[in-house]
């Protein structure tokens, strides 16, 4: 398990001592998971979804109609910085 | 290009769907509104909220997928294609990945190289091998200038997150900057045509993106690609495509070798420049979208909105070719626009004079819709009033420049033709009867050149029809003259 390539992938900084830490667990994880790959599933769809109580798939479609937007002030209302009108963040290119 | 190499590239293009909403939610996608209006929880990515599919993606993709002959899969899968990037609120885009909505499609454009002028000589078909079309959606917008402090802020306007987005991707079929240019334009034009999308590049609703790579001829493998982005018009990504062609084969030439990189295309300095290399490459980790079911596209389905397809841009081109006799040239400009080809194709068929029709769509209309930034069915000059005119200035009412001026006043005004004519005092005296009357005149007062004539100086059969257009300001109808004279004479 390379722990510091999934800590670099979620944006996380970890330090080595929490590697150290890290990888003995989340190696035990992916075992405890793997338990799954014993049953042979290759005759069995793989199902994506969620299923109605009959069974049925609960495809979902709506119609192309527009809703009552939050509007720019409701939007912003949570934002952490928030500058004429727009999300503020640090630099990006 | 440089003797001895070849280039080889591949397009993506991005084509927003036509939808009043999002893909997954009703929030409006209007464009220019106030920054961060059009949100709700759904594209905001705030927690607990769910995608729900807009039903008119299916079917505006739908109509793209068949226009750029690709096959609908029955069963496509959304995923999630994870990265962190500020105008992307939920972490990842829902995408599709192993199962898109349409693969495997074959396409035929015309192209051709272009001269040093830009003119194009030589239309050749191509055959390009697209392969697939998925639905995804749009991430939201940066904004680095116009506000405080752009030097260490960025910002973020969602309006247009959760828009409905086809990426249609080629197979590396293009071998030169102008087909990949003609093969734009022509996804451009059947995705307006259909319906599907406004494809405005302008409006940042069309966008495009040109993986470029060159070998020398003979070479088997594939050199390093460039990926090339920020191609914000189809002159802007042919320029961009043939400075990188010339960039590639110098490199390679030099020993200093291509990398795989991604390339932003510099408009000040007309040049591309390094935006990321492959050591910062992504790893989007897709995997099935847990809120979404399959997509599940009925053959009925497909069989309906096939046919409701109108007849696609080339087949009318060609048809307009056999069955008006139009030239290549003249054929392709009528069908740049649907509005336009159909105008073109109601007035020749009503005035039964297509060739005169076409000369009059070409220039004085096309040239007065520019004019006016209409297009043509908001024009007041109607196909039926075109037509109209065509029929007035073929049975010699009016002369051809009489046409034309008849043609800008009804644009302008919408008047009918025959009150144009009228107003103007053009037409023509066609009544037989008043014109025996004027020559009956004329043989009168000039019966000197009338024996000369009777004694076979037929020259000054000329002298005669110059003395009736005289007396008639110019008015009488030189057909009917001439038959009178004749009779007369």
């Amino acid at each position: 398990m390379d722990v510091r390539k999934v800590a670099h992938l979620a944006h996380l900084e970890i330090t080595d001592e929490e590697v150290e830490i890290y990888t003995p667990q989340m190696n035990s994880i992916v075992a405890y998971v793997e338990q799954l790959n014993e049953l042979d599933t290759s005759d069995v769809e793989p199902m994506l979804g969620g299923l109605t109580d009959e069974g049925a798939a609960t495809f979902a479609e709506r119609p192309d109609v527009p809703h009552d937007s939050l509007g720019q002030a409701n939007a912003l209302k949570e934002a952490p910085s928030a500058v004429e009108g727009h999300f503020q963040v640090p630099k990006v290119l | 290009m440089k003797e001895g190499w070849e280039a080889i590239i591949g397009m993506e293009i991005h084509a927003q769907l036509a939808t009043e909403t999002k893909i997954f939610c009703g929030c409006a996608t209007s464009f220019g509104e106030e920054p961060n209006s059009n949100t709700c929880p759904v594209c905001l990515g705030l927690p607990g909220a769910l995608p729900v599919l807009n039903e008119k993606v299916v079917e505006y993709g739908a109509k793209a997928a068949l226009a750029l002959g690709l096959n609908i899969n029955e069963t496509s899968i959304f995923s999630r294609k994870n990265y962190f990037y500020p105008d992307l609120p939920k972490g990842y885009q829902i995408s599709q990945y192993d199962k898109p909505f349409s693969s495997n499609g074959e396409l035929v454009i015309m192209t051709s190289e272009r001269d040093d002028s830009g003119r194009a000589h030589d239309w050749q078909p191509m055959k390009i091998h697209i392969e697939r079309m998925h639905l995804e959606e749009d991430a939201g917008k940066n904004v680095h200038e116009g506000l405080p402090e752009t030097d260490k802020y960025s910002y973020i306007d969602l309006n247009r997150a959760g828009t409905p987005l086809g990426e249609i991707v080629t197979a590396p079929d293009f071998r030169s900057s102008w087909q990949a240019y003609d093969y734009v334009n022509h996804v451009r034009r059947v995705l307006q045509w259909v319906g599907a999308s406004d494809a405005d590049m302008e409006k940042g609703n069309l966008r495009c993106e040109a993986n470029v790579s060159v070998r020398p001829i003979g070479q088997e493998k594939f050199n390093n690609k460039v990926e090339l982005k920020n191609l914000n018009s189809v002159r802007f990504m042919q320029k961009a495509i043939e400075f990188e062609i010339a960039r590639q084969i110098e490199a390679h030439e030099s020993g200093e070798g291509v990398s795989q990189e991604t390339r932003l295309w510099d408009e000040k300095n007309n040049r591309t420049r390094v935006m990321r290399s492959k050591e910062d490459a992504h790893d989007y980790r897709y995997f099935p979208e847990p809120d979404l079911q399959p997509l599940v596209v009925s053959h009925a389905f497909v069989e309906s909105v096939k046919a409701s397809m109108p007849e696609l841009p080339d087949a009318m081109r060609d048809r307009f070719m056999d069955e008006f006799g139009l030239s290549f040239d003249d054929a392709s400009q009528i069908i740049g626009e649907r509005s336009l080809a159909k105008f073109y194709e109601d007035a020749a068929r009503t005035s039964g004079n297509p060739r005169t029709t076409a000369n009059f769509v070409l220039s004085e209309f096309v040239r007065e819709l520019n004019n006016s930034g209409k297009s043509a069915d908001q024009a007041l000059l109607t196909s039926f009033e075109l037509a109209a005119l065509v029929k007035t200035l073929d049975a010699g009412a009016i002369n051809n420049n009489q046409a034309k001026e008849v043609l800008v006043e009804v644009f302008n005004t919408g008047k009918t033709v025959a009150e144009v004519i009228n107003e103007k005092g053009f037409e023509q005296i066609s009544d037989v009867s008043s014109i025996e009357k004027i020559v009956d005149d004329i043989i009168q007062n000039n019966e000197n050149q009338v024996t000369a004539y009777r004694g076979g100086n037929e020259k000054l059969f000329g002298f005669f029809v110059g003395q009736v257009m005289k007396a008639s300001q110019g008015k009488a109808n030189p057909k009917i003259v001439n038959e009178v004279l004749k009779a007369k004479l």
